[in-house]
Parts: structure tokens; C-alpha cells; sequence
């Protein structure tokens, strides 16, 4: 048997032993008391135990006993235990926090360390009420050793974020900043720590940080190797805290003092010139910590945005870093430059790395490598290059792991319409979208598409085309059948002098893939066959075949059943006018903001998205800055339209005979037929008044306001005396009954 | 800021878990078992880095274990990835030559090394120097108190 084996016997033993004698003495153990040294040992092996994946809730009682002892090591593994199985029964807390207490008190540094971490491990918000005054107090004053000082820093650290309320830094807030002066750079690193996190909730009570920040990190900067002795890293001077340094600065705006602007940006350029040295070391160690520094120095020259010169030649890095020959180089290099793109100052010169981030698009084999490309290519597109992106993408998608293809489709749909020049090629590249990953085109995708051939005119015929050859492939994914539903219900006239795509022809490719559907494309194809109806009057005849059919008329499901059967019917009884404007075309969509970028948003985290210019495409897809156009319409807007299409002007009367028969009132409301299929309008009108009725409905419940305003038309407005509204309600039902 | 270190060796023991944001018991297994798999599906010479959920991970393997640190989204990776250098080299110092062993039987050595180091998932010492001499100071402690106990232990 070899070593390891005998250990893993040990082991077992050890568990075996352990949770028997566990059981046995905890359990029983009033009469039995164990002396410190047993205790700590059970306590030890519980956490054992409970650290290899067992359930223990008992133990708690022994842990917290072990607090009080005098001896260091009782201490530590009761604290460790406590900090491992954080435990919520009230009492053990009061003990709990009692002990802490007393060890916060002893001035013995080691104990005091010990309580102070496990306040930071624990945080909770018991801990935090009992000793948020006690903690600043330590951690400035004068008497306190350098390991307590920061032990309470990242304690408060801590405290501040699950508690922040219970913590009123005011009276603190100047010596805390001072410690940054401190000649022990441990305390300095944990400081930075605290301050940064405090100046992101109150940057104007931190300001004073900024400029000692700054010449902290000068000197550390401009120091030579030996200067700092044990905080050299691999022959890089205190890595840890330049980064930290770096992202306390990365808290604020560039500095408005000119002269501590000039320092920084020396600072900064020297930074980026060491990059360019030769290495003091081969190991990865030393290249790793100073790479650390660059890129977080990157990452504030990008957060400033201010220095042309900088930010160049922050892209010149990072394009080297494209080509290192470390996979991790390469994939922070592909992240920092993402957000680089977003710069003006910077746009054009990550432009001209697109072809280094195709090639590592097509040929990186580490999928979260190629997953940065993507973003970055997203990033960069502009005019000038979206054809060439758009392509690459779409060939990426071919191959691309199932888990990203979603956000890829977004993506290429939303670049695809924000750059479009010619829609042909936007609606091209929704379809091949479909061709290729149609699983992950969502709703708002093909939603989008329909919207935008609508609002053209001048790609309607091209889209009924397109769509109609996509169709003929033998297996085309169920989106394509819902496009090309719409698509050639609405406009499929314009293909229909083409014998080849003659409305029959049409109608058996739709029909041919009906069976294949699910019930939403089925409604939705049904309804494009009422369409073929009304423009095709040659095929009426087939397609009241099909509809009258069992399958159909009969169908399980409610709504295919409903369409076909007034479908059918509406066919008969509608003339040709009627059916023309019931089926009219639809009208454009009006304005409104991309949901697809929404969609984006919501799945990667609005922080992610490197800005687009902020230009909200309208659906028309003009490229002018768009103004903000209100996503919710206003009450005024939804109640009095004007450039809606107005409803048909004679109902059939038959239908409605009753409901006219019902209306009693001297005046006569012509208009009140509208309300029968409308919610919203005006029921009433003339030169100084205009009443509208605003209602909704859901299952067997109603709401109906009434609204009044002054007439437009109006010349003069007229000065209203007073004013007063009222609602009568007549009971029809009386009269309906005979 | 750190929320997360695990230890975990080739086939999926967790040999330390180091938790910076208080979740229950249950999510811990949850994100335990989900990232232990999605890291050991990983192949060798793909990077260091993943994104997983809203964090970062960055991970490495040392011999048998491998080191994994969840960090949020502004955190330095690279910087990330020498902590855990850090604190290999303070094992390996402190044990002369860690191995896998050394950790599973020595886990609360690992915790109060792991504690002087990084508090509240921020480094709070990097002198590697004064990271040792507090974890000495302690040792020395316990020889004191286990020397007198082995001295005047009574027989029971």
C-alpha cells in the first residue's frame, strides 16, 4: 500500500472516530467537562468534517466557549469555526459579540487581529451595530500596531458594504485619508481599499485622496527595485498597490488642477514606456504583476477619455497584446480594447486592428477568447466596416458554441439594421440569420423585420422575392414560415405576375409547411391565407377548401378553430370592398425604440454594452439623430389621432341593428358603431368640445373614462364659465326583454 | 473585490472554500458544484480567465489543485491571478514544499495563512516577509501552551 493510500485510511478512521465521538461526548456532555486543549481538538475535527461536506449543527456552544480562553490557539479555531458556520440563534451572538468585545479591548495585538477578522469574515449586521463606532476609532488611532490598522481597515471595509448605513464615516473621514501617507505600506494597500470603496458612494467627502493618491503612486512608479524592499514582486514595485492606486483614481474625473493633471499623465506615460522595456525577468510572475499595472492604467487612461495622445498609445498596446503569444494577453488585450472603441478619440485607430481580430475570430481555440473578438467587433462597427463585420459574424455563427448564439444573433441584428444603406442587405441578413441559428432568433428579431418592410416601400417586392426562394428549401426553420407568412400575406401581389411565383404556386409552398408548425404559425398562416383571399380571388376557392377541411373547422386548439371558422365565413358573406378593407395593408408602425437592444441589455447587463452612437433608430431607418420620441404615448395622443386611418364608413347594418335600437338619446351618435370594435376615440365632437371614451377590457371586467377637452379647431378659446360632466346609465336590459 | 476562493483537486474534492459575501449554505454547494465542473471542463492551454454568471474567474492549476477566485466585473484579473501565486509561494514556504496532503490536513493552517493575507476579499499584506512572521508568532504561541501541557498534563 503506498503513502497516499494509508493516508486516505488515516483519513476515514479520523471521520469514523470523529463523528462517533462527536455524537457521544457533545451530546451528553453536561456532567463530563472537557479542559481547553480536548475541546479545541473536537471543535477542530467538527470543522473538518463540516469542510468536507457533512451537515453540523451542534458544536456552536463548544466554539464560542473556546473565545473566552486565554490561549491563542483555542481562540483562533473557536473564531475559525464561528467564521465558517455563521450560526443565527440570538443568543450565541450576544456571547459571540461579547467575546469579540473583550478581545477588541485587551490591547493584545494578536487577539485584537483575531477578533477584527472575524467581524470581516462574519460581517453581519449584528456585528455591525455592536461595533461600528469601535472600529474607526481603532483604526486611527495613534497607539494601534500596523497589522491592527489594517485588519480594522478591510473590517470596515466590509462593514460598510453589508451595512453602510450603520457607519457614518463624517468625523473619520480626514484621518482615513491620511493614513495613505503612512510609512507602512501594508496600511497603505488596505487603506486604498476602504477609500476606494467609500469615495464611489461619497466622492466628495474622499476628494482630498486624490492628490496623495497620485504622488503615492508617482513614487512608486519612478522607484527603483530595491527601494521597497519586500513589497517588490518579482522585480516589480508594490503591483498590488499601484492597481489599487489605479482604481481609486479611476473613482473621479480627471483631475481640473493643471498640475496635478500633468503629473498624472507623466505617470501614466511611464507606466506604458516600461511596458516597452525589456523584461527584468523571464518569469511569468514578473510579467504577469507588471502587465496587471498596465492594464489597470489603461483602464483609467479609457475611464479619463481625455488625452488623445494617451489613449493612441494605450491602443498601440493593446494591439500588441494582440498578437502576444500568451492566450491571456490576448484576451484582456480583446477586452480593454472593447471599451477603447467606445472613446472618439480612440475609434479609428482600434479600427485599423479588424483584421488581427477576424483572424482571431476564425482561428483562437479558447471559446471565451473568441467570444471577446465578437464583442470587440460589435464595439468597433461603424459605416465603414459593418458589411465586412456583419459578414464575419454571420459565418462565426455557423460554428459557434450553442450557449452564445442568442446574444450573436442580437447583435448581428442590431448592427445590421443601425448601418443599413440598402435594405435589401438587411433583409438578407435576417433571413440568413434565420437560415442559420434560427432556434436562437428570437421574437423581437423577426418582429423587427417585418416592422421595417412594412415602413419601406422600397423593399417590399425584394422581401416577398427573397422570402419566397428561402421558402423552397426543403427544411427551412419555422421562423422563416412566419416571416414568409406575413411577408407574402401582406405583399405577395408584388411576386405574382411572375408565373413561377403565381398566387397557387405561393399558396402550396405556405400550405405545404403547415403541418410542420407549431399552433402559432399555423394561426399566423391562417391568416395569411384570408390575405391570399382578398388579393387573389383566383384562389379562393382552393383555400375555402382547405379552410372548410375538418382538421380545421375541428381543430383542439381554440384559436386555429375560431380563425378558420370566421375565416371561412368572412369569405362568404364579404364583399369585395369589405374584404379589402377589413384585409387592408397594414399601416406603417410608428416610431419607436429598438426592443432587440433592450433584449441585449437585459441578457448581457447594460454595464457590458459598449455604447453605439445614442442615435434611436426609428423603424423608418433613416440615419438622423432622432429626437426623443416618447416610447409611451401621451393620453392626448392615443385618444385624439389624426393620421390614423379611419375605420370603415359602413358597418353592415344587420349587425349592428340592435345595439342602434338600444340608443334613446336626443343626440345621435353615427360614431358610437366605432366603439364596438374600438377602445379608444372621440365620441363626440363639436366647435368647443370634444369628448373621448378610453376604455380596456379583461375577461369580465371593464373600465371606461371619458375625457374632455377644448376643441382645436376653436379660434378663439373660449372662456368657460363653469363646467360640469355626468354619467347616466340607462338599463337596456328592460328594454330588451320583450 | 473577491467574493470567492476555491481549492478543488482533479476530480472534484474541495479541499478549502474561502466565502467574501454571505450566501446560504445551499447556494454555496449550488455555485460550488457549477463552477468546480465548468472550470475542470476546461483544456489546458485555454486562458485563465472565464466569465461565468456576472463574475470573473480567474483559475489555476497547481501539481494537483486547482486555485479559483470569483471576481466582480472592474477587477483586475491579472493581479488576481498573482494573488493566488502569493499565496502558493506563503504555503510553500510555510510547509516547505506544499502538496494537496499538507492542506487537507493542515485546512486551518491554510484558513489563518489565507486570513493574514486577504481580508474582507481584499489583499490586506503583500509583504511576503510579514505574512510569515505573524503566522510564526502564532505557532510559536501554541508550541508554548502544548509544551506546558505536555509537562503538567495529570493522568486522567
Amino acid at each position: 500500500r503506498n503513502a497516499f493510500q494509508l493516508c486516505q485510511i488515516q483519513l476515514y478512521k479520523l471521520k469514523c472516530v470523529s463523528i462517533n465521538l462527536g455524537n457521544g461526548v457533545l451530546v451528553c456532555g453536561g456532567d463530563k467537562t472537557l479542559d481547553g486543549y480536548s475541546k479545541k481538538k473536537y471543535v477542530c475535527k467538527l470543522l473538518f468534517i463540516f469542510l468536507l461536506g457533512h451537515d453540523i449543527d451542534f458544536g456552536h456552544m463548544e466554539a464560542v466557549n473556546l473565545l473566552s480562553s486565554n490561549k491563542y490557539t483555542e481562540k483562533q479555531i473557536g473564531y475559525l469555526f464561528i467564521s465558517v458556520l455563521v450560526n443565527c440563534n440570538s443568543d450565541l451572538i450576544r456571547l459571540i459579540n461579547n467575546a469579540i468585545r473583550n478581545d477588541l479591548a485587551s490591547r493584545n495585538p494578536t487577539f485584537m487581529n483575531l477578533a477584527l477578522h472575524c467581524i470581516a469574515n462574519v460581517g453581519s449586521r449584528e456585528m455591525a451595530e455592536a461595533f461600528a463606532s469601535e472600529i474607526p476609532r481603532i483604526l486611527v488611532a495613534g497607539d494601534t500596531v500596523d497589522s491592527v490598522k489594517q485588519s480594522a481597515a478591510l473590517c470596515l471595509l466590509r462593514l460598510n458594504k453589508t451595512s453602510p448605513d450603520l457607519l457614518p464615516m463624517g468625523e473619520w473621514t480626514m484621518r482615513v485619508v491620511h493614513l495613505l501617507n503612512d510609512q507602512h505600506l501594508g496600511v497603505v494597500t488596505a487603506a486604498t481599499s476602504l477609500i476606494t470603496t467609500l469615495a464611489q458612494k461619497s466622492p466628495d467627502d474622499f476628494k482630498t485622496s486624490l492628490s496623495l493618491a497620485m504622488t503615492r503612486l508617482s513614487r512608486i512608479v519612478t522607484s527603483a527595485s530595491i527601494d521597497l524592499q519586500d513589497y517588490t514582486y518579482y522585480f516589480v514595485a508594490a503591483p498590488w498597490l499601484s492597481v489599487k492606486l489605479l482604481r481609486l483614481l479611476q473613482c473621479y474625473p480627471p483631475p481640473e488642477d493643471a498640475s496635478l493633471r500633468s503629473r498624472l499623465t507623466e505617470c501614466l506615460e511611464t507606466i506604458l514606456s516600461k511596458a516597452q522595456e525589456p523584461s527584468k525577468s523571464k518569469k511569468v510572475q514578473h510579467s504577469n504583476a507588471k502587465n496587471a499595472v498596465l492594464f489597470e492604467a489603461i483602464s483609467l487612461i479609457i475611464h479619463h477619455d481625455s488625452e488623445p495622445t494617451l489613449l493612441v498609445r494605450a491602443c498601440n498596446q493593446l494591439g500588441q497584446f494582440l498578437q502576444h503569444r500568451e492566450t491571456n494577453l490576448r484576451y484582456l488585450a480583446l477586452e480593454s480594447m472593447c471599451t477603447l472603441a467606445s472613446s472618439e478619440f480612440s475609434h479609428e485607430a482600434v479600427k485599423t486592428h479588424i483584421e488581427t481580430v477576424i483572424n482571431a475570430l476564425k482561428t483562437e481555440r479558447d471559446v471565451s477568447v473568441r467570444q471577446r473578438a465578437v464583442d470587440l467587433l460589435y464595439a468597433m462597427c461603424d459605416r465603414s466596416n459593418a458589411k465586412q463585420i456583419v459578414t464575419e459574424m454571420l459565418s462565426y455563427l455557423e460554428t459557434a458554441d450553442y450557449a452564445i448564439r442568442e446574444e450573436i444573433v442580437l447583435k448581428v441584428a442590431i448592427l445590421a439594421e443601425k448601418y443599413a444603406v440598402d435594405y435589401t442587405w438587411y433583409v438578407d441578413t435576417i433571413l440568413n440569420l434565420i437560415r442559420i441559428a434560427g432556434d436562437y432568433v428570437s421574437e423581437e428579431v423577426w418582429y423587427r423585420v417585418i416592422q421595417i418592410v412594412i415602413n419601406r416601400d422600397d423593399v417590399q417586392g425584394y422581401a416577398a422575392k427573397t422570402v419566397f426562394e428561402a421558402l423552397q428549401a426543403p427544411a427551412c426553420h419555422e421562423n422563416l414560415v412566419k416571416v414568409g407568412g406575413y411577408i407574402l400575406g401582406e405583399f405577395g401581389n408584388l411576386i405574382a405576375g411572375d408565373p413561377r411565383s403565381s398566387p397557387l404556386v405561393q399558396f402550396n409552398l405556405l400550405h405545404s409547411k403547415f403541418h410542420l408548425c407549431s399552433v402559432p404559425t399555423r394561426a399566423l398562416l391562417l391568416s395569411a391565407y384570408i390575405k391570399f383571399i382578398n388579393l387573389f380571388p383566383e384562389v379562393k376557392g382552393t383555400i375555402q377548401d382547405v379552410l372548410r377541411s375538418d382538421s380545421q373547422l375541428r381543430n383542439a386548439d381554440v384559436e386555429l378553430q375560431q380563425r378558420a371558422v370566421e375565416y371561412l365565413r368572412l369569405s362568404y358573406i364579404a364583399s369585395t370592398d369589405i374584404l379589402a378593407t377589413v384585409l387592408e395593408e397594414m399601416p406603417p408602425f410608428p416610431e419607436r425604440e429598438s426592443s432587440i437592444l433592450a433584449k441585449l441589455k437585459k441578457k448581457k447587463g447594460s454595464s457590458k454594452l459598449p455604447d453605439l452612437d445614442d442615435s434611436r433608430r426609428n423603424v423608418n431607418g433613416s440615419a438622423e439623430h432622432t429626437d426623443d420620441t416618447e416610447t409611451s404615448p401621451s393620453l392626448s395622443e392615443d385618444l385624439f389621432p389624426t393620421d390614423r386611418p379611419h375605420p370603415p364608413s359602413s358597418f353592415p347594418s344587420i349587425l349592428f341593428a340592435r345595439w342602434a335600437a338600444g340608443v334613446t338619446n336626443n343626440i345621435i351618435f353615427p360614431v358610437f358603431f366605432r366603439f364596438v370594435c374600438k377602445s379608444n376615440g372621440v365620441i363626440y365632437e363639436n366647435q368647443l368640445l370634444q369628448i373621448g371614451l378610453k376604455s380596456e377590457y379583461r375577461q369580465n371586467l371593464g373600465e371606461i373614462n371619458a375625457l374632455s377637452r377644448e376643441a382645436q379647431t376653436s379660434l378663439s378659446p373660449a372662456t368657460w364659465a363653469s363646467f360640469s360632466e355626468g354619467i347616466q346609465r340607462h338599463s337596456l336590459a328592460k328594454r330588451h326583454r320583450s | 473585490m473577491m467574493q470567492f476562493m476555491l481549492l478543488f483537486s482533479r476530480q472534484g474534492k474541495l479541499r478549502l472554500q474561502k466565502w467574501y459575501v454571505p450566501l446560504s449554505d445551499k447556494e454555496k454547494k449550488k455555485i460550488t458544484r457549477e463552477l468546480v465542473q465548468t472550470v475542470l471542463a476546461r483544456k489546458p492551454k485555454m486562458c485563465s480567465f472565464l466569465e461565468w454568471r456576472d463574475l470573473k474567474i480567474v483559475y489555476k492549476r497547481y501539481a494537483s489543485l486547482y486555485f479559483c477566485c470569483a471576481t466582480e466585473g472592474q477587477d483586475n484579473e491579472l493581479i488576481t491571478l498573482e494573488i493566488i501565486h502569493r499565496y502558493v509561494e506563503l504555503l510553500d514556504k510555510y510547509f516547505g514544499s506544499v502538496c494537496e496532503l499538507d492542506i487537507i490536513f493542515n485546512f486551518e493552517k491554510a484558513y489563518f495563512i489565507l486570513d493574514e493575507f486577504l481580508l474582507g476579499g481584499e489583499a490586506q499584506e503583500t509583504s511576503k516577509k510579514n505574512v510569515l512572521k505573524a503566522i510564526e508568532q502564532a505557532d510559536l504561541l501554541q508550541e508554548n501552551i502544548d509544551f506546558q501541557t505536555s509537562l503538567f498534563a495529570a493522568p486522567s
